[in-house]
């Protein structure tokens, strides 16, 4: 912004309240000021509560972080007892990599499933109406909350739930399967359940917009389905599937719920190393925790956007 | 996961609700004259955990006083980080002693005067000098006397004798053990050390709440003979070692289905079958039962895990609210309320004052441990337990008096803590 923004914002600000008996003959200066003071003045209100809620409640995060604590309060300090001990420790390496094993499978299910429905639902789903009502249904398990989602798996998959039962009703086991419940698996099973919707919208998006002629063109230069497949769908796709991979990824690195009830607490991740800390009072130490975990996140994000420029494609 | 926790209490409570009529019923008033702040409304927010939070206890009190209780039903850890976190959130703090411990130093509770405390001298002596009769010892951890006095209104240091400050007001207490299903398991099971039995690979769980579990785990370790622990209840770092590396290398043998950190889930566990041996809360059991599923509350050579829970105030209540708070403790331990929270299994901190509001063959049944001489009633009206039917363990001295430990937080606390989170990450 010039200086010259400054001196007159409250020319503008009447400008901008009534735009319409001004529209006649702007000057161009004029336009240029109030043009640049009011997307100013549109962003401020997110810029505030961003601010606000998103933050300083970081700030605060990190500043907590560098706090010491006892074991029934904490209290100011500078000290680095938390990062030592965090980064010190065998068990935070291999609950890291837990959590980075359950985001990238969850993350390759989802990626997989989202875009097998999404390429289902546009090219082979013709009327716009069956697409809309199908996709619908993609979201009706969305309509109750995700801990019920997630809690109605097991009595399905326990030792004695339906599966078992199923399967040992048609001879195809003799003894229940213990690894379909309170595993890996079944805290794998949830997440893709959980979070492939979020994949299938950003997906379906962008794969509606392909323009239905750029394929007959493929088509028509010779090329099979599978190259058309990788050749044009898959790099116009690339946006969606990369907004959906930030979704799933971000949302699996930071659960805890999830991981808790499907393992039966017999599983860590980030998010649990950090609840246990809250549930103790050692606010520094998950604050600390949380710092990692957030820089982890950021720069896992900043990776997947360097390898698709989502500005540029949407 | 606090809010999940509340909702699935409140909705265990809400099946309660039908109870409160015929309990009603049971006996007038012993109170002399109560005062009644009808005029000028008297609400307590009363924060605490689940175990003792029952919209039934908040209706009489309304009834009776005239107060307004506000409950909020939460996890220990959520409890203990709202007593010394949110001090403004609440006006009574209902915690357990091992809570009491680590938060009264933070300084959001005030003592109470004993001299106002119409049933003091009837308040059994675990709560007061430790014993529960004169010949008793004293079990190893937090013994809630321990922590159950100090000084004076602002007094942070425990003490120990009966100063006339009292940091909390004894509410229910209980002996805890493991949790069987019998018809699964087929024989007898009269040791700790079961759980660890490879025979229930697979098939045993243990509460994941560190302070809780650990003593569970102290227990089995000492009924297997493995380690001798000077005080199951203050470890030290190599006894803390020793456990959770017996127990991380049964985990990773396979040993455990699952852990649990609500009520619902142990119960769930045991329910469908998932497990056949773990930690267990009294009522807990009892829901099992409701179920129709056999579940017995083993007894053990080896003694109980004992726990008491009580009310404090908070700091900044005077006045009319602080009148009001004493009016409810003292109406809190004048034997409805114990009356009513016997008959889910706990006890009372005041038995004989409840014991007017059981029936004889209620009180027989769950005090006296004598057989049932008409069908036991839970407190939705269903059938728990048909004539003859004796409570698991026996008679409240019978129960109370082979408590091994309590409930504890240690001086290694943090440590503890630390080596129980690599316990559950391992």
């Amino acid at each position: 912004m010039s200086s010259q923004d400054q001196t007159a914002p409250r020319a503008s600000l009447t400008s901008a309240a009534t735009p319409g008996t001004e529209a006649g003959k702007p000057s161009l200066a004029r336009r240029i000021l109030s043009d640049g003071f009011s997307s100013w003045a549109l962003a401020l209100p997110v810029t505030l509560v961003l601010a606000f809620f998103l933050l300083a409640p970081i700030a605060l995060i990190v500043v907590v972080s560098f706090w010491g604590s006892t074991s029934f309060s904490i209290y100011p300090a500078f000290i680095f007892d938390n990062y030592e001990y965090l980064l010190g420790s065998q068990v935070t390496y291999s609950v890291f990599l837990q959590t980075l094993k359950f985001a990238f499978l969850t993350w390759a299910i989802t990626l997989v499933l989202g875009f097998t429905i999404a390429y289902y639902l546009t090219f082979h789903i013709h009327s716009l109406t069956w697409q809309i009502v199908l996709f619908l249904l993609c979201t009706i398990p969305f309509w109750t909350s995700n801990i019920i989602r997630m809690i109605s798996w097991i009595p399905f998959l326990g030792r004695n739930g339906i599966a078992n039962q199923s399967l040992m009703n048609m001879g195809v086991i003799d003894q229940p399967l213990e690894w379909l419940l309170f595993s890996e698996f079944s805290v794998t099973l949830a997440f893709v359940h959980l979070y492939t919707l979020f994949m299938v919208v950003p997906i379906f998006n962008t794969m509606m917009r392909i323009d239905k002629s750029l394929i007959a063109a493929a088509r028509d230069a010779g090329a099979n389905g599978f190259q058309i497949l990788t050749n044009v769908v898959i790099p116009l796709c690339k946006p969606g599937m990369m907004i959906g991979s930030i979704f799933v990824v971000t949302l699996v690195m930071g659960d805890f719920i999830t991981v808790r009830f499907m393992s039966g607490s017999q599983i860590a991740n980030m998010g649990r190393l950090i609840q246990n800390d809250i549930s103790l009072l050692a606010y520094p130490g998950a604050a600390a925790t949380s710092v990692v975990l957030l820089i982890t996140v950021l720069i896992m994000v900043a990776v997947m956007l360097r390898l698709v420029d989502i500005r540029k494609e949407l | 996961m606090t809010k999940f926790t509340k909702r699935n209490g409140l909705s265990r409570r809400t099946l309660l609700k039908g109870a409160a009529a015929s309990v009603t019923a049971a006996g007038a008033s012993t109170l002399g004259a109560p005062m009644l702040w009808a005029q000028n409304e008297i609400v307590l927010r009363q924060a605490g955990t689940g175990v003792s939070a029952f919209n039934e206890i908040a209706a009489k009190a309304k009834e009776d006083l005239g107060i307004t209780l506000e409950i909020t039903a939460l996890d220990s850890d959520a409890v203990a980080q709202r007593v010394a976190t949110q001090p403004n959130s609440f006006d009574i703090a209902d915690i357990e002693y091992w809570i009491c411990k680590k938060v009264w130093p933070i300084g959001n509770l005030q003592a109470m005067d004993t001299s106002r405390i119409a049933n003091y001298d009837k308040i059994v002596g675990i709560f007061r000098d430790g014993k529960l009769t004169p010949e008793s010892t004293i079990a190893q951890g937090t013994a809630p006397h321990s922590v159950g006095f100090v000084e004076g209104v602002d007094g942070r240091e425990f003490v120990n004798n009966e100063s006339g400050w009292m940091t909390l007001i004894p509410t229910i207490y209980n002996a805890d053990t493991l949790g069987i299903r019998p018809d699964l398991i087929g024989r007898p099971i009269n040791n700790w050390s079961e759980l660890l039995n490879p025979e229930f690979k697979g098939k045993a769980s243990i509460l994941d709440i560190s302070s809780i579990g650990i003593m569970d785990m102290a227990m089995v370790c000492e009924s297997m003979g493995e380690i001798q622990y000077g005080d199951k209840g203050n470890m030290t770092r190599e006894e803390i070692d020793k456990t959770i590396a017996i127990f991380t290398e049964a985990k990773k043998a396979g040993q455990f289905r699952a852990f649990w950190k609500t009520f619902d889930e142990s119960v769930n566990l045991m329910a469908s079958g998932e497990v056949v041996i773990q930690s267990m809360w009294s009522p807990a059991i009892t829901a099992v039962r409701s179920q129709g599923i056999p579940c017995v509350y083993q007894p053990l050579e080896e003694g109980y895990r004992s726990w008491g829970g009580g009310i404090g105030l908070n700091a900044n209540l005077s006045g009319a609210a602080l009148d009001a708070a004493y009016e409810y403790i003292n109406w809190y331990l004048s034997g409805w309320v114990g009356g009513f929270l016997m008959r889910q299994g706990y006890y009372s901190a005041v038995p004989e004052t409840s014991k007017d509001f059981m029936s004889e063959n209620e009180w027989g049944y769950w005090f006296e441990g004598k057989e049932a001489t008409a069908p036991i009633v839970n407190p939705q009206g269903v059938q728990m337990e048909d004539v003859g039917a004796v409570r698991d363990g026996g008679s409240f001295y019978d129960r109370m008096g082979a408590v091994a430990c309590w409930n504890a937080v240690m001086d290694e606390n943090q440590y503890m803590v630390r080596k129980w989170n690599e316990f559950i990450a391992a």
